[in-house]
């Protein structure tokens, strides 16, 4: 080795430890601010709780010894940590998880299907869970009934898309078939959801088009198991971003075009299909319970990307951060902005979203975007 | 490492592609595969590699037939360097080149990944580009990056398919001057789809010329490179002139049918 090129790859290679310490940097400035942030929601609400009480009373739950909100002038101490714990965790808890699956479902959509517009909503997801849900709504009908119909409809129907997904693109699992069979499907149901609006009363598709806006107000953990939805959804992604992030290097291979990804061994057909049922499966799972919020799926990875390149390594979890951040102030948002009305999240999020990704995409100096 | 194939196969519906291939390459030997578009050179490079399934014959190396091996274990032993590399999210030409070490990281990048890594970057003399967006590259550029990605496997084999067809004259002999010198300093086997005769007669140790899906003749360049072949396989008149040992390929006119 001459003398002349050692520093020259010492370089190269100092070089690129800066840029993995950046998306490192990226990842740990957003495990920051979701706890700020957690902590300015809770204190919002028609009862006065201050951040330090806010604190306080969600810590009090883990270390009741150490932490006890002080009294105020209306409320006990124990008032307070009910307050938190049953009226405004639940939602904030709701909010980061929801948060957390959309975003990575997108950005799992969009790494095997190659297609910057990909997300569970390009493909059909959505509008079959949609569907699902004005079918028990207005005609009352669904494949499980009881308490639970539209919830089982919504998450039923949207595994339904997948499943049609999987079989139109059976014969060749191309990123290309994917997508227009994704947009085919999406049209179909957004068709019928059309019809069934077409025949059901006033009430029933105004709660129709509220279930689409998307809502995290039917947050709830219930004492005993499965927890309520936010246990639920807390278990599915708790069984599905491990096996995603292990997979971070197929899908960085999967960037290169097929060929590539498989002469360096990866089983392109195989991984495709699965990513593309566990994306959908987490949409489905979050989506049957607080109906539609878009938006997160599509911009979240795109944000991410921005800032901080695709190596899937620190993209997953940095678009599951953005995610949890970015639906967590939109219901902040919400909540606060025509108080005491509530806003339903699904419209924030695009209103607080677009601003953020429209000013990145300026800053780029070409190339992709 | 010895490569065989044998009575390899492939069609489409109606439509067959490969039709009986049978070549044996050397170990650290350049071998050029040259033919008229449409022969079937990037489907059999392909089929090398299992990213097509053959529906006939074989490929062994060393004795064991590719299809059988781990996918994993395949990818470093061989490494493929497609002709285009299509545009996609963002990367690093770092990035780009560090996904060669797929094979054999599990998810944490090691010291030995980087610095096989900056051996190669170094080896291609492409350190300037290594933190540049691989999409923001050259024609020439990307073609060595991906040169790279496939030289990080640690293969056994080298698939090149056409590699210097976008290239200006400098790039090409480089990209052309790299392989030579890979195969025969690490004692790589590398096996070439290539249009340009020229490039193929210098740089080649052998040569196999391919027409209809068949092997219309193999061998050294002088060999195979002649006046008669190129006639009966590309339907060209052309002068074959003597450069230095290697045939020189002079093109004349089409032949009329």
């Amino acid at each position: 080795m001459s003398p002349e090129t050692l520093p020259k790859k010492e370089a190269v290679k100092e070089e690129y430890r800066s840029f993995i310490r950046q998306r490192i940097l990226f990842v740990l400035i957003l495990l920051v601010i979701t706890p700020l942030l957690v902590g300015y929601a809770a204190t919002l609400g028609s009862a006065d709780i201050s951040v330090k009480a806010a604190y306080d009373a969600i810590l009090h739950k883990f270390f009741p010894d150490r932490f006890n909100p002080a009294p105020t002038e209306k409320l006990d101490s124990g008032t307070i940590v009910t307050i938190l714990w049953t009226l405004r965790l639940p939602r904030i808890v709701l909010g980061i998880l929801a948060g957390i699956g959309l975003a990575l479902a997108g950005a799992v959509m969009q790494a095997i299907l190659k297609n910057p517009l990909a997300s569970p909503y390009t493909l059909g997801i959505a509008s079959a869970a949609s569907f699902g849900a004005s079918l028990a709504i207005i005609l009352g009908v669904g494949l499980v009934g009881g308490e639970h119909l539209i919830i089982a409809n919504a998450f039923i129907f949207a595994m339904i898309a997948a499943l049609l997904i999987y079989l139109l693109s059976i014969k060749r699992t191309s990123p290309e078939t994917m997508v227009l069979a994704g947009i085919a499907i999406m049209y179909l149901f957004s068709a019928m959801t059309s019809s069934l609006q077409y025949v059901g009363e006033a009430e029933e598709v105004q709660e129709v088009v509220y279930w689409m806006f998307g809502s995290l107000g039917r947050a709830d953990w219930q004492s005993s198991f499965p927890y309520g939805n936010i246990g639920i959804i807390a278990m599915v992604l708790l069984l599905t971003i491990p096996y995603l992030l292990l997979k971070s290097w197929d899908l960085n291979a999967l960037g290169a075009g097929d060929e590539t990804a498989k002469s360096l061994g990866v089983r392109v057909e195989r991984i495709r299909i699965t990513c593309m049922f566990i994306a959908s499966f987490i949409t489905a799972s979050i989506i049957a319970f607080t109906g539609t919020i878009g938006f997160i799926g599509l911009v979240c990875p795109h944000i991410t990307r921005m800032v901080i390149g695709s190596d899937h390594r620190f993209l997953l979890p940095g678009t599951c951060l953005t995610g949890a951040v970015l639906l967590l102030a939109a219901d902040t948002v919400a909540r606060t902005i025509v108080a005491p009305e509530i806003l339903p999240v699904g419209i924030v999020t695009a209103f607080m979203g677009v601003p953020l990704f429209v000013y990145l995409l300026m800053r780029q100096r070409g190339g992709y975007w | 490492m010895k490569l065989k194939i044998k009575d390899l196969t492939f069609s489409y519906p109606g439509h067959t592609i490969l039709d009986g291939i049978t070549v044996e390459i050397e170990p650290s030997e350049f071998f050029g595969i040259i033919g008229p578009n449409g022969t079937g050179k990037t489907t059999l490079i392909k089929c090398i590699d299992t990213i097509l399934k053959p529906h006939g014959g074989c490929v062994m190396l060393d004795g064991m037939e590719v299809r059988d091996l781990d996918k994993r274990e395949l990818a470093k032993r061989i490494g493929y360097v497609p002709q285009h590399a299509p545009g996609g999210f963002p990367a690093t030409v770092f990035d780009t080149i560090l996904m060669g070490r797929r094979p054999y990281i599990g998810w944490r990048v090691t010291e030995k990944d980087l610095e096989r890594v900056l051996e190669t970057v170094e080896l291609l003399g492409i350190e300037e580009l290594s933190l540049r967006p691989f999409g923001e590259l050259s024609g020439g550029e990307r073609q060595k990056v991906l040169v790279a990605r496939a030289l990080c496997q640690d293969p056994e084999v080298l698939l090149l398919d056409e590699p210097t067809s976008n290239l200006d004259i400098k790039h090409q002999l480089e990209v052309m001057k790299i392989i030579q010198t890979i195969t025969r300093k690490r004692g790589i086997l590398a096996i070439m789809a290539i249009h340009d005769l020229n490039l193929a007669s210098r740089y080649a140790d052998r040569v196999a010329m391919m027409h209809g899906g068949k092997i219309a003749a193999v061998g050294t360049p002088e060999d195979v490179l002649t006046v008669e072949n190129i006639r009966s396989v590309y339907g060209v008149e052309v002068a074959v002139r003597n450069d230095g040992g290697k045939p020189y390929i002079l093109p004349i006119r089409p032949v009329e049918v």
